[in-house]
């Protein structure tokens, strides 16, 4: 039987315990801008080596460690558990949800994703960090690498599952936990696409976790499947990558295209233009993402004919992206455009955006690709569209929902210095990157000769990464700032969708009567043509709600103590694996037998708006 | 404190309607009917394996059809995925085949030794 009330818990183990979807989002957000952070630093070591021509400032072995775990932190630590933490907090509210569909499962996606990522970087500390690049390419990380790739394949694998159950965790919340009325094409664009980006991950990540498990076999258990000497293909690796990769990059921009779509039409004081439209594109991105995963590998030597079919279907994917972006544009188009900082970010990602949708057309030139590939042309390129998207969408979106999620607003002047700063110094940054590339500087390398037309170029790219390093630090400190800036209205932007109909801080429950909404932009709709606030679609009743468990933290940590027993599985660690797995599957079996009801929150406590 | 719903562990008391009474029975007809054309799918197998009239040339893909058919068939009618409700998961089934089938077909081409 459940009880009447949540016991009372310091604050430390009410974190640890907590499978509140809110508090998941916001660890989900601080866990990642730490590692945003610490990607970011690689990357300014790194661009400090390249200032100069043939530097000292990093061994060249460093700068492997350094190039792999800026790839691999920003990608899987940083992007995707920041743009978790948005769809965590914001996804059941734009739903009119009280959480997500499995609350122990969401806290357990959080826990492995964190102790995966905390083990990867501790190779930096046992032995050196995986030199492999983050595409960790067989032969070089099988047989050429120290057990750095070791924690490289075990960090992954254990984040990764993380992230699997996150994503099969929103699709369940999306199907089965909208509010009454909220069919489908009523669902907001950050739904959406969230919705689609875990309809990827689904479908995606299976093949990283193949992939890793055959690397972890060859390095750890003496296998051969991609051994040449025995019968085995380097190539295979490449291509399972790949089908994960290439995904991958639409799981990452798939959230920011729905965070942007949010702004503007906000912003614009709009209505979505052609929102049906948007969806469509949205799942055609998604689709098309898992039949171009060859134009990474134009020059491995597929043939002629394959290397077309690619570049063709690759080719493909401009045509939604563009559909998108035109659609942007008409939302703004004659609307009431507010040049709020969060909007500034939407309005610097189009044309950012763009430039790197157009090097994405020239790179899938597969003629043209046997020039480009592994050059700095190739670093222009991703970096425009991560950072001029992801990125931007990760601060466009926190600066749009800040107040929602921490009660205050984050200060409009540091914002925009903020925003300029950042977007100048990093089409400072990549945008000689190109040329660089261009004139054949090839990518990973840790030093250049003098005298060969790089040494300015390098200099202006250095100079634009500390400015976005300078332009971090201003977020930072406008975070601390801002604090003083409580905010006490629900919807400081006037907003359009559910998220905006709570009072501020949101309360436990999120809705204290599951909202019903009649129409796309639930919360305009009725602000013009209702009586302003949301109709309620059950009577004022007892809460149910979920109670918090230490079991997700118990679980995660015996993967990551047995992870250390496969990697030194050699020197005689086999019992270390033993103990780790017996605590998982022993806290899971815990799990499996222990009943637990939750408790109910009064409704006289939710007449007094909660705690 | 409220009593929230039934005790869905309760067995069922009382007659089933006439309206149940008739699904149940055409359910019951349906999967006896399924059942029949299984064992007729996999006895059409083993003869194509048994028999050396019929090259192997033509029974291996005549086989994989086959179990192809069956597999579909036994989704639909036993795991009940034509029932209504089950929407989302034809949806999530069919969009994995969709993406499987040429990710792997492709990459089977791929890794040949023949390059296109």
């Amino acid at each position: 039987m459940s009880n009447t009330n949540a016991q009372t818990k310091s604050v430390v183990w009410d974190w640890l315990t907590t499978v509140d979807h809110k508090k998941i989002g916001i660890m989900y957000l601080v866990a990642g801008a730490f590692f945003f952070a610490l990607g970011g630093f690689e990357a300014i070591l790194m661009r400090i080596q390249l200032m100069f021509p043939e530097a000292t400032f990093l061994p060249a072995q460093t700068f492997n460690e350094l190039l792999t775990m800026h790839g691999t932190t920003m990608i899987f630590l940083a992007a995707m558990p920041i743009l978790f933490g948005l769809m965590n907090y914001i996804v059941p509210l734009q739903i009119g949800a009280r959480d997500v569909a499995f609350p122990f499962l969401n806290s357990l996606g959080f826990w492995l994703f964190l102790f995966g990522g905390i083990l990867l970087n501790l190779s930096w500390f046992f032995g050196g960090a995986p030199d492999a690049g983050w595409t960790a390419y067989v032969p070089l990380s099988s047989e050429y690498s120290g057990t750095g790739i070791d924690y490289y394949v075990l960090g992954l694998q254990i984040s990764g599952a993380g992230t699997l159950i996150g994503g099969i965790n929103f699709l369940v919340t999306i199907i089965n936990m909208r509010a009454p009325g909220m069919s489908m094409m009523r669902m907001p664009l950050f739904t959406w696409s969230t919705f689609v980006a875990s309809t990827l991950i689904l479908f995606a990540f299976p093949a990283l976790t193949i992939g890793l498990l055959l690397l972890m076999l060859e390095r750890i258990f003496g296998a051969t499947y991609f051994a040449v000497a025995s019968g085995g293909n380097v190539v295979i690796w490449q291509h399972l990558f790949w089908i994960f990769g290439h995904p991958e990059v639409y799981i990452l921009i798939l959230p920011a295209f729905g965070i942007f779509s949010e702004i503007i039409a906000t912003f614009s004081k709009k209505r979505l233009f052609g929102y049906s439209a948007m969806v469509f594109a949205t799942l055609l991105i998604g689709f098309l993402g898992f039949m171009v995963w060859a134009h990474h590998m134009f020059t491995v030597g597929m043939g002629p004919i394959a290397n077309s079919i690619f570049a063709v279907a690759t080719m493909a994917i401009a045509v939604p992206t563009g559909i998108k972006i035109f659609n942007w544009l008409f939302t703004m188009w004659g609307g009431r455009i507010q040049f709020t900082t969060a909007n500034l970010f939407a309005l610097g990602f189009i044309p950012s955006f763009v430039m790197g949708g157009v090097t994405g057309i020239m790179l899938a030139t597969s003629a043209a690709n046997y020039q480009f590939h592994d050059t700095y042309f190739v670093v222009a390129h991703f970096h425009y569209v991560i950072i001029g998207g992801v990125v931007l969408g990760i601060f466009g979106g926190a600066f749009y929902w800040w107040p929602r999620m921490f009660g205050y607003r984050l200060n409009e002047t540091l914002g925009k210095i903020f925003f300029w700063m950042f977007l100048f110094g990093f089409h400072l940054t990549f945008f000689v990157q190109h040329f660089l590339g261009l004139m054949g500087m090839p990518r990973r390398v840790a030093s250049y000769l003098p005298g060969q037309g790089l040494d300015e170029m390098n200099l202006i790219s250095t100079i634009g990464a500390f400015l976005m390093g300078v332009a971090f630090i201003i977020f930072v400190v406008n975070i601390f700032v801002s604090m003083k800036n409580k905010e006490t209205s629900g919807d400081p932007w006037d907003g359009r969708t559910l998220e905006w109909t709570i009072p501020s801080p949101t309360p436990e429950y999120n809705f204290a009567q599951t909202p019903l909404v009649r129409d796309v932009d639930a919360l305009w709709y009725e602000k013009y043509e209702g009586e302003g606030s949301m109709k309620a679609a059950e009577p004022l009743g007892d809460i149910h709600m979920p109670n918090g468990s230490i079991l997700p933290v118990i679980i995660s940590l015996g993967l990551f103590i047995a992870s250390f027993g496969f990697i030194y599985h050699d020197d005689g660690w086999t019992w270390v694996a033993i103990v780790g797995l017996v605590i998982t599957f022993g806290s899971m079996f815990v799990r499996s037998i222990k009943e637990d009801h939750g408790y109910h929150i009064p409704v006289d406590e939710i007449k007094k708006g909660g705690k | 404190m409220a009593q929230h719903g039934m005790d869905p562990t309760a067995p069922l008391t009382g007659e089933p309607t006439k309206k149940t009474r008739r699904k149940l029975a055409k359910e019951m007809r349906t999967q006896l009917i399924g059942f029949g054309f299984m064992i007729f799918l996999t006895t059409m197998a083993f003869i194509s394996i048994a028999s050396d009239e019929i090259p192997s040339g033509f029974a291996i893909p005549f086989i994989l059809l086959l179990a192809c058919i069956q597999v579909v068939l036994q989704l639909y009618i036993f795991m009940h995925l034509n029932e209504r409700g089950n929407g989302w998961q034809n949806i999530m089934i069919w969009t994995a085949v969709l993406i499987a089938i040429p990710t792997v077909a492709s990459l089977m081409l791929l890794l040949g030794i023949v390059k296109y």
